[in-house]
């Protein structure tokens, strides 16, 4: 019988290794990537919910929202990426420091 | 072991097992593949969740939109001749501590917790009444979220664009 706490185990997996490579990573893609894996633990703690609570769909539609939102993030965050690649010549996050007084 | 059970544990390993690929690998296209591997194992959670239309926009959106856009990323900002695609990993250690602390503490609250699990709602085709409720109840914020789409692609162009005096 599988009930919520093994999606919640799951998510909760792929939340700590999507924070590992926030943390740990110094690619900007790299990062981004893990912020993916964040989203997409929400997201599946979202649906789970919904599935085993009181049996409304707002858990999805939520999960819905969620995937908008990091369309629009990963689409913004990749010309951000971009231009520090053309101004530096790397993606290292470690030299996206133009804004440091 | 039922098949529900099976199903599900496969899913799971797929995707914690590739998500643990995404983030250890040492080149940026293997962690960009296996990112692929988890959206599809998440996409097949969904589906044993009785989300089916949520697994189909998982695999539109995250697998035809976004891991082709991050693709792009890695193509882009790397010369792919010189085959210098590894990704500095830094404060490894300690990366590895907070996130098995923060894995240790979920795990706890998750498991630990009396969660108010209702009725619960048995698997059916969900894509009728989640195109209802975004045009009726959720209208606003379904609009909202189309104008920030909007917004925020027309940002990223205007990002990247070359500037003529640059």
């Amino acid at each position: 019988m599988i009930t919520l706490q093994h999606y919640l185990i799951v998510s909760a997996a792929l939340f700590s290794l999507g924070m590992l490579g926030i943390l740990t990573r110094r690619n900007a893609v790299n990062v981004l990537m893990g912020v993916e894996l964040v989203l997409n633990s929400a997201n599946l703690n979202l649906v789970a919910f919904s599935r085993f609570g009181s049996g409304n769909l707002q858990g999805q539609l939520f999960a819905v929202f969620v995937i908008v939102i990091a369309a629009a993030e990963v689409a913004v965050a990749l010309a951000i990426v971009l231009t520090l690649y053309r101004l530096r010549r790397t993606s290292n996050l470690d030299a996206a420091d133009i804004l440091r007084g | 072991m039922n098949a529900e059970a099976a199903v599900f544990y496969a899913f799971g390993a797929i995707t914690v097992l590739s998500a643990a690929v995404v983030v250890l690998a040492r080149s940026l296209i293997y962690s960009a593949f296996a990112l692929l591997f988890t959206f599809f194992g998440v996409a097949g959670l969904y589906v044993l969740l009785g989300a089916d239309f949520l697994a189909a926009t998982q695999l539109l959106i995250y697998v035809g939109g976004i891991l082709v856009l991050l693709l792009f990323g890695v193509m882009l900002t790397h010369k792919l001749y010189d085959l210098d695609l590894r990704s500095e990993v830094t404060q490894f250690l300690a990366g590895i501590i907070v996130a098995s602390g923060l894995f240790v503490i979920v795990i706890f609250v998750a498991v630990r917790t009396q969660w108010a699990t209702g009725p619960g709602r048995p698997p059916s085709v969900t894509t009728a009444e989640v195109g209802r409720l975004f045009m009726g109840q959720y209208l606003l914020p379904f609009e909202a979220a189309s104008i920030l789409l909007l917004v925020a692609l027309m940002g990223a162009a205007m990002i990247v664009r070359r500037r003529r005096d640059a």
